[in-house]
């Protein structure tokens, strides 16, 4: 496939603004790791969110400042993080009742690749060289209402991450409710995939031409 | 009369023995009982079976541990991180077993095992690589995994207060694993940052309570780990 065009498409930034528009005032939400936790800074005004994070604290808050770092608050990431007022802390066990208890409402998740029944795989690419690594994301995509993931479309080399079947091992079978790429957002529906969204500059061609699976408009 | 505390981390980790399972509380460096680790290590007990959410950093903590060929095999959600060194090392040498196990299922089957409950169904990793081998099932109309409960001969955590009789309190996301571990081992050591007077912890604010502890010992000024490891610190143990 041609690598992609620089100029066409969301920024990042851009892409987590897009999901941060999708949710809502008084969601309980967790944010994976990465691009993920950037969705944060763009909930808009006047919705309060509260974020759970899986080693044990709801209503974390920003990244801590330079020098207020506390190595005993930390968030998924392991990242130096803050409590808002309100919080709580609890056990691993606690943690993820909240999560596969369907206690969640939000999650959003980065991949390696989601297929147009809604699989993903973002866990291992299967190579027998990398230390396998799981963390929470198989519980996350198993419990949590609603799990959205954010992506580039494509990978460095221009192969589509929207597949028809994940070739890399998967961490949950028909999970995912709605992906944002820098091209397009697309809703996945009765295991087919809607474009709900273009990017400015994005045609449903040129889309469909960079995505391995079939799109509907 | 109880009283639960002792007075050295060596003393706190005597008879920990050859082939046990040892939990090691912790999420990352947050809640890694560091002292307790180092005591093991100059302890000398091998062919361990450790479960731990992660497996080290640097060369100190469960690392150094596991650098001293102490662990022949690890229970673990994510051993893979930046500043995780030695267990990738030997993982890749065949030196060191891992079993992979989600965070969430981890934790559960830590839980089952300190709450009397053999196994039970979970609905995280139905259709992928890690339910290979698992009975599943299907409970209204949707599909399960049967995991087994986790027991350990030894647990050994890091809170904030304890008290003689062992209640504890923790601090912030360094609880993580404790609570659940305490309840799945024979022996539980806990290394607190404070021993202080029972009743001074308020019962409604008891996170573990006593009966699941066994030994206390107060490290009133535990190391930063992250520290250590950002200082490239190596614990090579000292010789008993």
């Amino acid at each position: 496939m041609e690598s992609d065009n620089k100029n066409i498409g969301w920024s990042t930034s851009e892409m987590a603004q897009k999901v941060a528009m999708d949710i809502y005032d008084g969601a309980y939400v967790n944010l994976g790791i990465g691009i993920p936790e950037m969705v944060a800074g763009f909930i808009p005004e006047g919705r309060e969110v509260i974020y759970h994070t899986e080693n044990g604290l709801l209503g974390m808050g920003h990244v801590a400042e330079i020098g207020g770092e506390d190595p005993e608050l930390v968030n998924a990431g392991k990242k130096y993080v803050t409590a808002i007022p309100g919080a709580a802390y609890f056990h691993h066990a606690d943690s993820f009742a909240m999560i596969r208890g369907g206690h969640i409402d939000i999650c959003v998740l980065g991949a390696y690749q989601v297929s147009e029944e809604g699989d993903l795989a973002n866990w291992s690419t299967g190579n027998p060289n990398d230390i396998p690594a799981v963390g929470g994301a198989m519980d996350l995509v198993a419990g949590v209402k609603t799990i959205f993931v954010i992506t580039k479309h494509t990978t460095k080399t221009g192969e589509s991450k929207i597949v028809k079947q994940c070739t890399y091992p998967l961490t949950g079978k028909n999970v995912v409710s709605r992906i944002y790429t820098n091209y397009a957002i697309i809703d996945v529906r009765d295991k087919q995939l809607y474009v709900r969204e273009l990017a400015p500059g994005v045609s449903f061609e040129f889309l469909q031409k960079h995505t391995e699976a079939t799109l509907n408009q | 009369m109880i009283n639960k505390i002792v007075n050295s981390a060596k003393e706190a980790v005597a008879g920990i023995f050859d082939g046990a399972t040892v939990m090691i509380s912790g999420f990352g460096e947050a809640g890694s009982p560091v002292e307790l680790i180092h005591a093991l290590v100059d302890q000398g007990a091998k062919d361990l079976t450790v479960v731990s959410n992660n497996a080290g950093s640097g060369h100190v903590g469960l690392a150094a541990l596991i650098e001293n060929r102490q662990v022949k095999k690890i229970l673990c959600s994510f051993p893979r991180t930046a500043i995780s060194v030695v267990f990738p090392e030997l993982y890749r040498a065949g030196e060191i077993e891992l079993e992979l196990v989600p965070q969430g299922t981890l934790a559960e089957r830590i839980r089952a095992g300190g709450a009397g409950v053999p196994a039970f169904y979970s609905p995280t990793t139905v259709n992928t690589p890690l339910a290979e081998g698992k009975e599943i099932r299907e409970f209204n109309g949707r599909q399960y995994v049967m995991e087994e409960a986790i027991h350990a001969d030894f647990a050994l955590v890091k809170c904030s207060a304890a008290d003689k009789y062992g209640n504890l309190i923790y601090n912030k996301t360094a609880r993580n694993f404790g609570p659940v571990m305490c309840m799945a081992a024979k022996t539980t050591i806990v290394q607190a940052k404070q021993v202080v007077e029972l009743g001074s912890i308020d019962p409604e604010h008891v996170v573990t309570p006593g009966i699941f502890v066994h030994r206390v010992v107060e490290i009133s000024n535990p190391a930063d780990e992250s520290k250590l490891v950002a200082e490239n610190v190596k614990y090579h143990g000292i010789r008993q």
